[in-house]
């Protein structure tokens, strides 16, 4: 295998195995705990390290994903205190979980390869570097071999907890009043969080990890309401992001952590403008319409509600009905033109009446307002 | 004691500390909106989103002053700001996650920009990352100025909207209905914290900066439930964190500045939680036993 293709299938790996807890979090609104643990597991491994004076330990591992859990633990302890909000307690806890680590770095480990830059940047190029050995023969790289156990680990998860993940996720009432526990699976969703979070930073860096876990679910939140094609579709955006980030990383030497991050913006962006029903451009076509729909029918239930009374003479008038209904001159213009043109409205000299088909929609307008 | 005069006389210190000071006031100040806000982690996200700003005024440019870093960084972190106001506006995307989007998007643009900066062949781009990473001891005389500056900015646009920004903090519908813009209100606050964000970001550093706007706020929150009082207890719990901070720092050996006051300021924290009178958890728990036995008495 060469550099350049185990590079690419570690991220290809890493990015799915990401994306899959990432839904979830997304949908929990819990998106920036991601961001916490990325940073709080740094704790864990120097905790690790301590322990066992390796870097190459398991055991480094498993402090980490402890630390991971430790940390929303913490966060949930002072917010329910109900002293500090739950944003604000985030933003306490995991830079002085940070912090601690970093004065224990540099004051206790200041001579051990443990630098703090290569945890949060993180350099996939040197990925295929670090081999693993069976008996003395080169199986490939190890990170290959990290990312495929991740995504397994996830996948078995999400597979045999499928339906309490979805009743907790979207109804944590209803789950725990059925004996679901939803506090075990949030505490199970959190610890694979951490896990992933360990196990992909290596490759990629923390703020990788974030993009990879939070940008794919977002964007096929964007394209879905069902559970399982979010998943699906996240899976396939976020190994999308991951491939052509690193040809983008090539091609212009920069970056291969970096790149995929920008690309995992890039088809946000493409997604949130253009998706039908959801995109922004359909989002601001669908309010404009909406803005001038809403001022026709306001027209002429205005139209409606003097007709045939002694005031008709003055709110129906056609110089100055934008007055009464407080529009800008264009606006009203616009209005007016609209609802003369299709004949719901029609001109008898200076005053604007309601045609029999105008009649007949607002008509049909009141009873379904009021019933 | 000695080392302590002698490090009142050190250039150095002085000018350290006194930044680490501003920068704590300043935090404080803005943190308190932040925190009363719910957006506390928006601070986290400019303060990543900084970075492109910051190189590409570098590539741009080719100068290292701070002045043109901080102009790069204020201009990306008010983009990511608006762009995650923008995404929460007009789709059904949760404030979380576009915050967590963002950051990490406008970080690894960062970071793209940053290799290639590093890929040019004069090695002037050196020290750069600093600029995020923080880096307290760095500090110079002229940086302290442009604190200074800003930090006076930002006081007097707080005096200046004093009651509207009270009105949209508390009841954002009611300002409304009073025909106060909200997305002017918006525009004015978020450009308010990247500022504070911005200034504070080369004596913390990045992931550190987030906890210098909240800490401080969330403490003296808990002493008050007046908005004037709490904003001058977060400024001066800010300010103190930074002396204390600093001090720990250049009396020990090896101990970090940033990490140390963010440590000192979530001390702060856990202090004013625990005994705060009134809604402290220890006269909380007073309270209830009181509760208890009056009950029991009477009935």
């Amino acid at each position: 295998m060469s550099a350049a293709f185990e590079i690419q299938l570690i991220a290809a790996l890493v990015a799915v195995a990401c994306a899959l807890p990432g839904v979830f979090l997304v949908l929990r609104r819990m998106a920036m705990v991601s961001d916490a643990i990325t940073h709080t597991v740094l704790l864990g491994i120097v905790t690790g390290f301590f322990l066992t004076r390796n870097l190459e330990s398991p055991i480094l591992l498993v402090c980490a994903s402890l630390t991971g859990v430790f940390t929303v633990w913490l966060t949930e302890l002072v917010y329910k205190s109900k002293l500090i909000s739950e944003d604000a307690s985030i933003c306490i806890i995991f830079p002085l979980l940070f912090s601690i680590a970093i004065i224990l770095i540099t004051r206790y480990a200041g001579n051990v390869h443990l630098d703090t830059d290569s945890v949060l940047l993180g350099e996939l190029a040197f990925a295929p570097f670090d081999r693993l050995y069976v008996m003395g023969r080169d199986i490939g790289a190890k990170g290959i071999y990290i990312s495929f156990a991740l995504v397994a680990i996830n996948l078995v998860f999400i597979l045999l907890f499928y339906k309490e993940l979805q009743l907790a996720t979207f109804d944590a009432n209803l789950a725990a009043a059925l004996g679901f526990v939803p506090g075990i699976i949030h505490y199970l969703l959190m610890g694979l969080v951490s896990l992933t979070t360990v196990g992909a930073f290596e490759a990629v860096g923390s703020i990788l990890v974030v993009a990879f876990m939070i940008g794919p679910p977002v964007t096929a939140y964007l394209m879905t309401d069902n559970l399982k094609k979010m998943i699906v579709l996240s899976a396939v955006i976020g190994l999308f992001n991951a491939i052509s980030g690193y040809h983008l990383a090539t091609w212009k030497d920069v970056s291969i952590a970096g790149s995929m991050a920008v690309m995992t913006g890039f088809t946000f962006l493409i997604v949130f403008l253009f998706v039908p029903r959801r995109g922004l451009i359909s989002v601001l076509i669908r309010r404009y319409r909406q803005r001038y729909i809403f001022a026709e029918k306001t027209l002429m239930f205005h139209l409606w509600h003097h007709e045939g009374t002694p005031k008709e003479e003055e709110e129906a008038l056609y110089k100055t009905i934008r007055l009464h209904m407080h529009w800008d001159k264009k606006f009203a213009e616009r209005v007016v033109k609209k609802l003369l043109s299709d004949g719901r409205v029609i001109l008898e000299g200076n005053l604007l009446k309601l045609s029999e088909k105008g009649r007949q929609e607002s008509r049909r307008d009141r009873r379904e307002l009021l019933g | 004691m000695k080392g302590l005069l002698s490090l009142l006389g050190d250039y150095t210190f002085r000018v350290v500390s006194l930044g680490a000071v501003l920068m704590g006031l300043i935090s404080g100040l803005i943190g308190s909106f932040s925190v009363l806000e719910r957006r506390s982690l928006l601070g986290d996200a400019v303060s990543h989103a900084a970075l492109p700003g910051v190189v590409l005024i570098f590539l741009l440019t080719g100068s290292k002053s701070t002045e043109a870093l901080m102009f790069g960084a204020t201009l990306s972190g008010l983009t990511a700001t608006f762009m995650i106001l923008g995404i929460i506006r007009f789709s059904r995307i949760k404030f979380d996650s576009a915050l967590a989007l963002i950051m990490s998007t406008f970080f690894g643009f960062g970071l793209v920009l940053l290799t290639y900066a590093q890929k040019q062949p004069n090695a002037a781009q050196a020290g750069l990352d600093r600029f995020i990473f923080g880096q307290a001891s760095a500090m110079l005389n002229s940086d302290l100025y442009i604190m200074l500056i800003a930090g006076s900015v930002l006081l007097a646009l707080t005096l200046m909207f004093w009651k509207e920004i009270k009105l949209f903090i508390f009841d954002r519908e009611y300002a409304h209905t009073l025909r106060f813009s909200p997305r002017k209100m918006d525009i004015l606050l978020s450009a308010m914290t990247v500022t504070a964000i911005i200034v504070g970001l080369q004596t913390v550093g990045v992931i550190l900066m987030s906890a210098m706007l909240v800490a401080p706020a969330a403490a003296a929150r808990q002493w008050t439930n007046r908005l004037s009082v709490m904003v001058v207890l977060s400024s001066f719990l800010g300010g103190i964190s930074g002396l204390i901070g600093t001090l720990i720092s250049s009396l020990t050996v090896k101990i970090p500045t940033g990490p140390a006051i963010v440590v000192v300021a979530s001390t702060f924290v856990i202090i004013s939680m625990l005994f705060a009178p009134g809604r402290g958890i220890i006269s909380r728990r007073w309270h209830r036993k009181k509760a208890v036995k009056t009950y029991q008495k009477e009935g």
